[in-house]
């Protein structure tokens, strides 16, 4: 089939993707905003358009163990899931991860209860980042259905054999409809050749997966460690690769937009970077020196891309669509770690608003510019700050 | 008794060098003696080799090839079943190291 252009929502371009990257098996439970994945996906396992082994689980749980139990065997698989649906399969992704099962899956961002709520935030898969698993958010439907593609071949890359979690956030992007560039199978099949892999079992040459080695743990960990190091190459090759192919590329790990000459620079995570991308534009035309860095990746994290960005700015903000209670937002703990590296780290704002899906509209983006070129020019400002308070508060 | 054999395992000289997942499967690198605290004593005397020992141990470690029951105490990790089991009271588990042991 060759290539088209198609309208479709997030949630229906990662479904096209998976079809076109042809998994063995899927396994998967419907959550709230995932469930049109699924629901799509079945659909093509049932016209035959998709043929693949479709399991139907009884929760998130059995959704990743049974994804893991078909990744032992060699099979390609994909599973999606959701905020309360993640963290029940989180006992799974360290043992995904620990085993090296290159499984994609696609998480629709979603909040934490309580209070329960459906609509979009990142405290889900940011709770995660420490489960060995790379994590990758996406801007709009058409990097979701790319990011998709170039998973598995991520994933699968000997260099790296890692899961990778591919976040959409919840409702902004899986459900909200736009023009797509669906690519021919014939050209995804040379971009995606099958997966083929040592690491499984077989019973020609026995090997055990997910064993217990007490005396050797620390070893397996560290080339774990030291192979996630070798990703951020691979993923830039993947991306240049895709780009040569498909003629769209994202940049690898971050994607700078008007930074070269910024004076104060905003980190953005998924959607949110939009909204920001025409606030950036709006205001260079008025002379101010701002600009944004999408952070594509949270595992593997961008410190080298970080570091570069903010060793030539006066000022960076962070925003953070989720909150580490106790203590500030995850996203800016990270970036933290990284820019106080350099001799002369520029002073930080952590932005933290869009929880429970609270709105982040242009006005808010540049008042958060404002208080960047402030804090630029000397003024001193609040380390943290919440955005779109609904009410007043000492925060 | 047909018991697979323990290998010699050197483990790998780098870290580089561990699988990246699977490792090899088949073959048993240690033997769990080591877990043991009592050891499980037959009394040749009182035992009437009614084999409910052999049935009931959960690691095989009871052998009735020969003539008289023997343990095989390379794998008998010393849960103390088989002498629980006995109906006889022809197995003592006694504490390893103990010189009183009067079966050794």
């Amino acid at each position: 089939m060759p290539g088209c252009r198609i309208f479709v929502s997030g949630d229906e371009a990662v479904a096209e993707a998976v079809r076109l990257a042809r998994p063995h098996v899927i396994s998967a439970y419907p959550i709230t905003p995932q469930t049109v994945v699924v629901e799509r996906i079945s659909d093509f396992v049932e016209d035959g358009s998709l043929k693949s082994e479709y399991l139907h689980v009884e929760s998130e749980h059995s959704a990743m163990s049974a994804a893991l139990g078909a990744a032992a065997v060699g099979a390609r698989t994909f599973t999606a899931t959701s905020s309360q649906g993640l963290l029940y399969m989180a006992e799974l992704l360290p043992y995904v991860s620990g085993a090296r099962f290159p499984i994609v899956m696609m998480n629709a961002n979603r909040t934490l209860a309580t209070p329960w709520a459906l609509l979009s935030d990142h405290r889900d898969s940011l709770s995660q980042i420490d489960s060995g698993w790379i994590q990758v958010y996406c801007e709009d439907a058409q990097e979701a259905l790319d990011m998709i593609i170039q998973a598995y071949r991520i994933a699968e890359d000997p260099r790296v054999m890692a899961p990778i979690m591919v976040n959409l956030d919840g409702f902004l992007l899986t459900h909200t409809y736009e023009m797509v560039e669906l690519p021919g199978q014939e050209e995804v099949d040379a971009f995606l050749p099958p997966y083929r892999t040592g690491n499984k079992m077989d019973l020609d040459d026995p090997k055990t997966v997910c064993y217990a080695a007490m005396d050797e743990y620390m070893e397996f960990h560290m080339k774990q460690e030291l192979d996630m190091r070798k990703a951020p190459a691979v993923i830039a090759e993947v991306d240049r690769a895709f780009g040569d192919r498909f003629g769209r590329s994202y940049g690898g790990m971050v994607e700078p937009y008007r930074c070269e000459d910024a004076e104060v620079v905003l980190l953005t995570l998924g959607t949110v970077t939009g909204t920001a991308r025409v606030v950036v534009d709006a205001m260079r035309e008025e002379g101010h020196r701002v600009g944004l860095a999408k952070l594509r990746f949270m595992r593997p994290f961008p410190r080298q891309e970080i570091l570069e960005i903010a060793g030539r700015v006066k000022a960076m903000g962070v925003i953070d669509k989720d909150i580490s209670v106790g203590y500030e937002g995850i996203v800016f703990t990270n970036v933290n770690s990284s820019v106080c590296d350099l001799a002369s780290p520029p002073p930080r704002i952590n932005f933290i608003g869009g929880l429970g899906g609270r709105n982040i509209s242009k006005g808010h983006v540049r008042g958060m510019f404002g208080q960047l070129l402030k804090l630029a020019g000397g003024e001193g400002m609040e380390r943290i700050q919440f955005i779109n308070v609904g009410c007043e508060h000492n925060g | 008794m047909d018991r697979p054999k323990v290998v010699e395992y050197s483990k790998p000289l780098c870290v580089e060098d561990y699988p990246c997942g699977a490792f090899k499967a088949g073959h048993l690198v240690q033997d769990n003696a080591g877990w043991r605290v009592f050891r499980p004593v037959i009394d040749q005397q009182k035992c009437v080799r009614c084999l409910r020992c052999f049935l009931v141990c959960p690691d095989g470690a009871i052998d009735k090839s020969g003539d008289r029951l023997e343990i095989d105490y390379g794998f008998c990790k010393g849960c103390g079943v088989c002498a629980y089991e006995c109906k006889l009271g022809a197995i003592t588990m006694v504490r390893e190291g103990d010189e009183t042991d009067a079966g050794l």
